[in-house]
């Protein structure tokens, strides 16, 4: 009986890593493509929430579903134009400053505007309830998520490796003055990297806001965790960060099992021992411009 | 001589030029402050894990001030307040110091965390000025880290306990019942664990599950499927804060039907909730529905002001500021050193509950009645704060007021 509980938490730890794959995922893309460390990046998550919650009365869950992620990418437009373009090519350090300051503007300005209580929002009633297979229980929510996540992943994948689109951004990564010397201008393509990572920041935030407190500082709360999971994949790994989630929710999903007080250390644990052994992450390119 | 190269004209101009700005930046505020304002310090934390719940304080505390103005001050000179965000218990001794030293503040109202509340109870001893604890439970400051500056308007964690305890008794929900309980890991939580445990053993009830969970934790799915694996016939919950509205989101999110009672609790947290989240039986040291003539005014005065009912919070600072405001016209002084005395003498104050409420000399601990509400049914509230009905107050009546204060174990020990 005590494999079945184990292979309980295995599985559902797989659920649970979907939901940290959601919010790492655009982390790591404009991490990548960008060379940009975004500790703005929970901040957004926020905002996707925050709209949810602002939104769904009006337009129903379905609405704000498809609305607050396209809104929260167009804001990312703007911040692109207005403050990332200019860090691209400069000292990570400046750009860490940066996102660090925006996300102490976006917390407090929306502690200002909704106030520091958490928002209620709940599961719409249609999305409610549990799945039974044979002993075990997943909320018909959870496999939502999971099936989203899988679709982000796969419509990613796509984009950067399968389509001229990302031809052109990952040429760019690798030698921007040759991309240039071809005739094509980076620049709106970086807008579009930078829109399609914070835009999924924004569905993170859209999906997980009926299942956790909506409150200002949830974005900082999430924000350890996913840098967690993006250095453990290996910075600038598109599948790495995928094995990184699903190891981190079943390592955690493990843990509480046995020791509950470290349930949340073991993912640091991990990290560490994945940098120990392999300092550059599970799937980790050598980057150039950091070594 | 080496230094003197160091010690150039220049720094020391700089220096003494420095010097003079910050002086004449502070002097003036502490001339008017003497003469025709009464100024009060409210020190609490705004942000971080506590903010939700610091935010419904600081309505409370302002609230209380405009009306004390409005019906003309006290000794006839306006209260002030100088509102500071306490942040952690490092930054909260240090804006103590400075709201005393720098702002001449009469007194101190505020605190949640009970590690900042024990800071500014430092401060307060050794400056010897009174400092209310409006949201600290732990019962520690009641017991060895008890001083006579430091007041306790909000409950200790035994009291929590007893509060709720004494509905789950009548419910039937202790005696020969397998508890299983998560608890914030870190001080606070232990505090009330340890409490809640020995009320619920000593009633005849068990504990088969006694799970720790770390402040960070956002997902509780792992904790759910072992609640789900050891069929309790009761959950309870000795969380803080926002984990409080992480947890019952995804409690009912996994459908689990365990019925769930908690021994720490903030309205806030479950109005954060959303419908068809909040269950179980949680004690309050107040809530909006207390039905007595001056409850009925704050609440109606708030809901005007804020637009929402007061939370818990607000209360504690409300009534702090007023029973200051009541104890410095019965003095006719603001005196610190007369404040505390007074408070400590037995002073009887309306706390807007149906018994007056007082600070008890031995812990400096506010003597009042408590209450424990049911979440109601979702497809009977009327809107989004109407989350619960009110379950009734203890003690009952006719009973000591005293009962339900911390035990008097001798582990505070006033040097007066």
């Amino acid at each position: 009986m005590a494999f079945v509980f184990l292979l309980e938490q295995v599985l559902n730890g797989l659920l649970v890593g979907a939901y940290y794959l959601l919010i790492a995922l655009g982390l790591s893309l404009i991490f990548s493509l960008g060379g940009i460390v975004n500790l703005s990046h929970g901040a957004f998550y926020a905002i996707g929430a925050y709209l949810a919650v602002t939104l769904a009365p009006r337009i129903g869950f379905a609405g704000a579903f498809i609305a607050s992620p396209v809104l929260v990418a167009l804001l990312g437009v703007v911040i692109e134009r207005l403050l990332f373009r200019r860090f691209y090519r400069s000292d990570p350090i400046l750009s860490l400053l940066l996102t660090f300051g925006l996300a102490m503007i976006i917390e407090q300005s929306l502690r200002m505007i909704f106030g520091a209580a958490p928002l209620p929002f709940s599961i719409p009633s249609a999305l409610r309830g549990q799945v039974f297979l044979g002993h075990f229980i997943y909320p018909r929510y959870r496999l939502i998520i999971f099936g989203v996540a899988l679709a982000a992943v796969i419509a990613t994948w796509f984009l950067v490796y399968r389509t001229a689109f990302g031809r052109v951004v990952r040429a760019g990564v690798q030698n921007p003055d040759m991309v240039g010397a071809l005739g094509i201008s980076l620049q709106p393509y970086m807008t579009a990297v930078v829109a399609l990572g914070i835009g999924l920041a924004g569905l993170a935030g859209v999906l997980l806001a009926p299942i956790s407190g909506v409150h200002p500082a949830m974005g900082a709360e999430i924000l350890t965790a996913a840098f967690v999971v993006v250095v453990i994949g290996g910075l600038g790994s598109f599948w790495g960060v995928i094995m990184a989630a699903a190891l981190v929710g079943v390592v955690r999903g493990l843990t509480i099992y046995f020791f509950p007080p470290a349930g949340e250390a073991s993912m640091y644990l991990l990290m560490a021992l994945v940098l120990l052994l392999r300092p550059r992450g599970l799937l980790g390119e050598r980057i150039q411009r950091f070594e | 001589m080496a230094h003197s190269d160091d010690l150039t004209r220049r720094t020391l101009l700089k220096g003494a030029a420095g010097a003079t700005a910050i002086a004449g930046l502070g002097m003036p505020a502490i001339v008017k402050a003497q003469s025709d304002v009464i100024r009060i310090g409210h020190l609490t934390p705004i942000t971080g894990f506590l903010g939700p719940l610091g935010e419904f304080a600081q309505m409370g505390v302002k609230l209380a001030a405009e009306e004390i103005n409005a019906a003309g001050g006290v000794l006839g000179r306006k209260i002030e307040l100088v509102i500071e965000d306490s942040v952690n218990p490092q930054t909260a001794s240090a804006k103590a110091e400075r709201l005393i030293e720098r702002d001449k503040v009469a007194m101190i109202i505020g605190e949640i965390s009970s590690a900042s509340a024990l800071a500014i109870g430092q401060v307060a001893d050794r400056t010897k000025t009174v400092f209310i604890n409006t949201g600290a439970n732990s019962d520690a400051l009641r017991g060895a880290s008890c001083n006579p500056f430091m007041f306790h308007i909000e409950a200790a964690n035994s009291m929590m306990v007893t509060a709720v305890g004494t509905y789950l008794k009548t419910e039937n929900m202790i005696q020969g019942k397998r508890w299983y309980s998560l608890t914030a890991d870190y001080a606070f939580g232990h505090d009330l664990f340890r409490v809640a445990k020995k009320f619920v053993t000593e009633n005849g009830g068990e504990f088969i599950g006694e799970e720790l969970v770390p402040t960070d934790a956002t997902d509780f799915s792992p904790y759910l499927l072992k609640i789900r694996q050891a069929q309790p016939d009761i959950v309870a919950s000795n969380l803080a804060g926002n984990q409080i509205t992480n947890f019952i989101k995804q409690y009912a999110e996994y459908g689990l039907q365990f019925p769930i009672t908690g021994f720490g609790f903030d309205t806030a947290v479950a109005w954060g909730a959303g419908k068809g989240n909040f269950s179980g039986i949680w004690p309050l040291i107040w809530h909006h529905m207390v039905d007595t003539p001056s409850s009925k005014r704050f609440v109606e005065a708030f809901t005007k002001a804020y637009g929402k009912p007061p939370e818990n919070q607000s209360w504690g600072d409300y009534n702090s500021l007023k029973i200051v405001a009541q104890s410095f016209t019965e003095l006719k002084s603001a005196d610190p050193q007369k404040l505390a005395e007074h408070l400590r003498k037995g002073a009887k104050f309306d706390i807007l509950k149906s018994r007056e409420g007082y600070f008890r000399a031995y812990d400096n601990q506010m003597v009042q009645e408590m209450y424990a509400v049911r979440a109601k049914d979702p497809d009977k509230m009327k809107d989004q704060w109407d989350i619960y009905d009110p379950l009734g107050s203890v003690p009952g009546p006719n009973d000591d007021l005293e009962v339900l204060a911390p035990p008097k174990d001798g582990t505070c020990k006033m040097q007066a």
